[in-house]
């Protein structure tokens, strides 16, 4: 429809001494609901500000639909913003609000009346037309910012945390209207968060920083089941992170020697293997396991599964009950619980009676999972 | 038993505005509507002398160059008042500034002002300075005109029109400026339409503080005026009192004087009201 396509080639700003991004680069496809995540101060609000125009870069472009935006001020940009605080005009009502970017073209008042109506409508602010920001909820105020952001019809909405504020019901609520108004405007959507549920959600493509650098780009499955490093694996979701030496590749099984564990055994992709030539025995190696995809019971696994399984006796150290999930901290049994050895598996809960005994604190378990749903995030030299 | 205390509580308070400015208020009232003594003071009898002698043509030649004055040094205080507020507001060392800002009310005001004809005098400072730079030949006459009236106003009540818009643009979310810029606006535009409307309070407070005084202003017109332009309503009735002893003129005068001022916070009021009424009638 008419989402801009949007470049940032190797955009660098510096505050001060402060690096704040280094090299960014990233290409949006138009029409895109495209994410920035990362922890607080990585440089996502520095970024998006700089494609709104209230910064400009040490070096680097941002193209829309091809062409340089950099040298434009943000008044004559086709982006706008909406603010971590929605920054509504206090003085104004709901209505003008929303017709103040209409009045600044000089539209005609039919037009104006009609425009407004039409984004509070998709909004769904019909009949607040007449009260003050200060009158409003939260929920009703994040509405406003996005009817005014939307109404004069830009190529690219930039949205700042918009749900922060908000609490978490009705933070998934606006979530699912907010995909609901991307999908019916088609505008590219640029979206920062440091909540990976919400960027993991909704997003068709997710970039993750760190430290004012992109560490990866990808969709939220590539995001989430192949990390690019430990930093992404940890970062997103939840994940248990082993360290060890590789011990031998034979095929797309690549075997590692962890410390108080023994062998772990990863299956590799074929095409992860051609990007990692340099897998030799003797290099360092990190894992990653998704806690929801280790299996935990009292019962040791049949040993006809040892050479796909990863299987390990250990002692419940904690149980976390959420209702639809339970959460098991777990050490190796004979081990003082650092390092390696503490694993987490999550156990959704799918039916009223849980399939098998209940799991306590102090129990002697056995958790186990296969061989090719554990990761190998990074591989370096020793 | 419950009492209500609410009257004993304001009582000092209603004391002490009676004593001090609504029986004052009502003397002078009262001397503007009566005869003239001889020799200064009043004579009770009913007369509204005072209040014809203000149709002279001197007399309105006065009332307008007050206003005029008044209202230059209004205009000119705001002009400079609000880009140091809005400096101060945004800067890292406020506290300084405001300290600044403070510093000449450790001094007297009269001091003040001779410090001013030592600066514009006609071998002042500032001549000096411009001789010396081979600027000029002769000394120019900056002293005892309206400008230089004008000018020490806008000294003298600069940081009462500061304070106030300071206090208001500190308070001020400056992300809406941004949010401004965003939605289409220029940067003096969203000045305009975003900041100016939300500073109104304290942009009203720095044209009340300034205005009033001013309008009302003896000393400064005294020591740096002269000539018919720059004599204003309070130096009139200083000569009236002090020269002619024409106390209910005096009195009628400054009558006057309290009835502009008064008009100006009573169309702030109005103002206000009517742009409250129009809200709720649209709300409606
Ligand atoms: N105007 C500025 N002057 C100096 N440093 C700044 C400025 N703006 C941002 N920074 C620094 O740049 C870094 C990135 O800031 P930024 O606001 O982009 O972070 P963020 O990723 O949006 O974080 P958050 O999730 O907390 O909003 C931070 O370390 C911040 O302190
Ligand atoms: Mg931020």
């Amino acid at each position: 429809m008419n989402g801009s396509d949007v470049k940032i080639e190797g955009i660098d700003k510096h505050f001060g001494d402060f690096h704040a991004l280094r090299n960014v680069n990233i290409h949006i496809q138009g029409g895109e609901f495209f994410s920035l995540l990362g922890p607080s101060g990585c440089g996502k609000t520095t970024l998006l500000r700089i494609l709104a125009g209230f910064e400009s870069p040490a070096a680097g472009l941002v193209r829309i639909n091809g062409r340089n935006i950099l040298p434009l001020p943000p008044n004559k940009r086709h982006t706008n913003m909406i603010f971590q605080n929605y920054a509504l005009f206090p003085h104004l009502t709901v209505f003008e609000n929303v017709a103040f970017p209409l009045r600044l073209k000089k539209l005609g008042r039919r037009e104006i009346d009609a425009k407004v109506e039409e984004y509070l409508a998709l909004t769904k602010l019909a009949g607040q037309e007449y009260k003050k920001p200060a009158q409003l909820s939260g929920g009703q105020k994040q509405r406003v910012a996005i009817a005014r952001a939307l109404v004069n019809g830009p190529e690219v909405l930039l949205l700042d945390e918009p749900l922060s504020a908000l609490d978490a019901k009705l933070r998934q609520h606006m979530l699912i209207e907010l995909d609901t108004i991307h999908d019916k405007t088609g505008i590219t959507f640029i979206y920062v968060t440091h909540d990976q549920q919400e960027a993991l959600s909704v997003s068709d493509h997710i970039a993750v920083m760190n430290e004012g650098r992109i560490v990866q780009v990808g969709n939220p499955t590539e995001i989430y089941e192949s990390p690019a490093d430990v930093f992404v694996a940890n970062f997103i979701g939840e994940a248990n992170l082993f360290h060890g030496t590789i011990a031998s590749v034979e095929g797309e099984m690549v075997s590692v020697e962890v410390k108080n564990m023994g062998i772990l055994k990863v299956t590799m992709e074929p095409g992860d293997l051609e990007g990692m030539r340099d897998f030799q025995p003797g290099k360092q190696a990190s894992i990653t396991v998704r806690p929801e995809k280790i299996n935990i019971a009292l019962e040791k696994p049949p040993d006809l599964l040892q050479d796909v399984f990863n299987a390990f006796p250990c002692v419940v150290d904690e149980v976390i009950y959420n209702g639809f999930q339970s959460k098991f901290f777990v050490k190796l049994s004979g081990t003082g619980g650092n390092g390696n050895s503490a694993i987490k598996a999550f156990k959704q809960h799918m039916s009223y009676y849980s399939a098998g005994p209940e799991i306590n604190w102090k129990d002697r378990v056995w958790v186990w999972w296969k061989a090719d749903d554990a990761y190998l995030v990074e591989v370096h030299d020793a | 038993m419950k009492k209500n205390h609410g009257l004993l509580y304001t009582l000092p308070t209603g004391l002490w505005v009676t004593v001090f400015f609504l029986v004052p208020v009502i003397i002078v009232f009262l001397y503007s509507f009566l005869d003239r003594g001889e020799r200064g003071g009043i004579v009770w009898r009913f007369s509204l002398e005072a209040y014809r002698d203000m149709a002279s043509p001197t007399f309105l030649h006065i009332l307008v160059i007050t206003m005029l004055i008044s209202l230059a040094a209004t205009v000119l205080t705001l002009l400079v008042a609000l880009p140091c507020a809005y400096y101060m507001a945004r800067s890292k060392r406020k506290s300084l500034y405001l300290f600044l800002i403070i510093i000449p009310f450790l001094t007297n005001f009269l001091i003040r002002i001779y410090a001013w004809q030592a600066i514009l005098g006609n071998s002042g400072f500032l001549n000096n300075l411009l001789i010396r730079a081979g600027l000029i030949k002769n000394h120019i006459q900056f002293l005892y005109n309206e400008w230089a009236v004008i000018i020490v106003l806008v000294y003298s009540y600069l940081p009462y029109a500061i304070l106030p818009l300071y206090s208001t643009i500190e308070k001020f979310d400056f992300s809406l400026l941004e949010a401004a810029r965003d939605l289409g606006t220029s940067h003096p535009g969203s000045i305009l339409r975003v900041m100016v409307p939300n500073i109104r309070a304290g942009i009203v407070s720095a044209v009340l503080f300034t205005f009033i005084p001013t309008f009302g202003a003896y000393a400064v017109p005294k020591l740096v005026g002269g000539g018919k332009n720059s004599f204003m309503l309070g130096n009139i009735i200083a000569d009236e009192i002090l020269v002619n002893r024409n106390w209910p003129f005096a009195s009628a005068t400054s009558i006057l004087i309290t009835l502009v001022t008064t008009a100006a916070l009573g169309l702030y009021v109005l103002a206000n009201k009517s742009a409250a009424r129009a809200a709720q009638r649209k709300k409606t």
